[in-house]
């Protein structure tokens, strides 16, 4: 195949990849949109074994065949089996593995050119080889966070800002080492001080920047893409992974937007940590909790009911029961709403994604600012696992985290019902006013376990 | 090579600055509900640094080289393929907006 033609299908699949992004942006073209990125992705992988060596097989041929194989052996059952909750975890996984697969492309490229490379090409092996390693290490680490293999909390430890300032200065310094004198053994220094930096910089972000974090390492991946394909001289690498790049620097900005977060304090909340405490005083001020019958009783007489899902409802794999009781209180003839907050569950449009795959009906999910008119109406609001988006604080107290983050005004219909786990406050860790209004009733327990007692509650009356 | 009108390092510098563009324009304005499946999407699509694996893959010298870029095919294949499905599987969540009856019980 002549370089004309492997440019030309290259060129294509390039743009593949910018009507795949384009298409995902649109609920209607989303699911087109992915295929599209599917088909260009395979393309630039079929073609790639008919071009180089001219026409001869590539060498080692079987054993890449073989890689592929075993890489789509773990990959598609992974993708196929996970349970949507877990779903933000594994994107991080996928994402950390393609950095640290550009990496080594890089490290590779490097040894292969030895004395060869140029200096532009060696200042973006540095590059691929440092940020690929930081995207795969931090990867790992709020894979491990949203698995709740390790605590969700900010972990700050002593003198956590030096060590993390000095990791950075050795990144730098060993990049600017491999560039001036070259060699295998800076180059191994740098990536594994960039692996290191990569797991200091992520332990000190809380649970809720988590997937601000996680998008922002799918951009930092998309760049090493592209610095890889600098090195290898391939336009297709360079045009897919800058628009990974530059489409995931605007993905996270606006997804800090949507979670009323600080780009730059969720990106250097590593210098600055210190431990996120609550800024109200977790006071013993009464709270009026309830059982699962007197909640049954209030739902069993209200009118209308909307359902608020949070970030609680997807640990507790809740989407299954809270349809349960939907369905049970439309068949006694309430009015059934969800509304859903933009950025519930782990991540903006989760709360979507779970509730529609527990077949909650479409039309049942309101967004927020629809929902927000028609809270005067409502006699009872059921908030199962949420806290943060429906804190008054957002709109009352100036200076705390979550200010200025819309919020779902629950305060304003007749009855508030809380499902917690305890009085813990949300993620933000900002303490919620709306527990000890009198018109609230808190339902302590797993919001799964109680979402049953209350079905069953409701199935006695 | 020298002769060309452009050269090379120029023109590669002209489609990154052109794909950064191209990049923000066209996520610019999405609705909240579709961050997750184009963070996932996007993901899947860097994935295409199996391209780069393949061909490093085969032209490694050593042993070690060799080793090294298999890993290499085996990360990005995980990280373009499953990056795919796993979109796929949550866009199938969205789609049928009127009539949401589905009949894919799959994995549950």
């Amino acid at each position: 195949m002549s370089r004309n033609l492997y440019d030309l299908i290259g060129l294509a699949a390039g743009i593949c990849f910018i009507l795949a992004l384009k298409g995902l942006s649109s609920p209607k073209s989303a699911r087109r949109g992915n295929l599209i990125g599917a088909v260009g992705a395979t393309v630039a992988t079929v073609i790639v074994f008919f071009y180089t060596n001219d026409g001869k097989a590539l060498n080692n041929q079987t054993l890449i065949l073989a890689a592929i194989a075993v890489g789509t052996l773990v990959g598609v059952p992974a993708a196929q089996k996970v349970q949507m909750t877990q779903m933000p975890q594994l994107v991080a996984l996928f994402n950390g593995v393609g950095g640290g697969a550009a990496a080594l492309v890089a490290i590779v490229e490097y040894l292969n050119l030895g004395e060869k490379a140029s200096t532009a090409v060696v200042v973006a092996t540095v590059f691929t080889v440092t940020v690929g390693c930081v995207s795969f290490s931090g990867s790992i680490i709020t894979f491990l966070k949203l698995q709740e293999l390790m605590t969700t909390r900010p972990v700050v430890f002593p003198f956590g800002r030096q060590i993390i300032a000095l990791t950075l200065i050795g990144v730098l310094v060993s990049g600017g080492w491999v560039i001036s004198s070259g060699g295998t053994t800076p180059l191994l220094v740098n990536g594994l001080l960039s692996l290191l930096f990569g797991v200091l910089f992520v332990l000190p972000v809380g649970g809720a920047d988590v997937p601000i974090v996680i998008s922002l390492l799918n951009a930092f991946t998309g760049l090493t893409v592209a610095a890889s394909g600098y090195v290898l001289q391939t336009t297709l690498l360079i045009v897919a992974g800058t628009l990974v790049g530059a489409s995931g620097t605007i993905l996270t900005k606006l997804m800090a937007q949507a979670m009323g977060r600080s780009l730059f304090g969720t990106l250097f909340g590593a210098f600055t940590a210190k431990a996120q405490v609550s800024a109200g005083m977790a006071d013993a001020r009464p709270v009026k909790s309830g059982s699962a019958d007197d909640v049954a009783i209030l739902l069993n007489y209200a009118q209308r009911v909307v359902i608020v899902p949070g970030f609680g409802l997807a640990v507790a794999q809740a989407q299954h029961a809270v349809r349960e009781l939907a369905d049970l209180l439309a068949s006694k003839g309430v009015e059934v709403a969800y509304g859903i907050h933009p950025v519930a569950g782990r991540m903006p449009g989760h709360m979507n994604v779970l509730l529609a795959e527990a077949n909650v009906p479409y039309e049942q999910l309101v967004e927020m600012e629809e929902i927000n008119p028609t809270f005067p109406q409502t006699d009872v609001v059921l908030v199962v696992g949420a806290n943060d988006v429906v804190n008054p604080a957002a709109k009352t107290t100036p200076g705390c985290p979550i200010y200025g983050m819309p919020i779902l005004d629950v305060a304003l219909a007749g009855n508030v019902i809380f499902l917690k786990r305890s009085m813990r406050p949300g993620f933000a860790g900002i303490e919620n006013e709306l527990l000890y209004e009198t018109k609230t009733t808190l339902l302590f327990g797993d919001a799964k376990d109680s979402l049953t007692k209350v079905v069953s509650a409701l199935k006695a009356l | 090579m020298a002769t060309e009108f452009i050269s090379n390092e120029i023109a590669l510098l002209a489609i990154f600055l052109l794909s950064i563009f191209v990049g923000f324009e066209v996520v610019s304005k999405v609705s909240t509900t579709l961050h997750t499946p184009l963070m996932s999407g996007a993901n899947a699509i860097h994935g295409v640094i199996l391209v780069g694996a393949i061909v490093v893959a085969d032209h490694a010298k050593t042993n070690l080289e060799l080793g090294l870029a298999l890993a290499a095919v085996v990360l990005a294949t995980i990280n373009m393929v499953g990056g795919f499905v796993v979109t796929d599987r949550m866009l199938q969540m969205f789609k049928g907006k009127p009539k949401a009856k589905k009949d894919v019980g799959d994995d549950k």
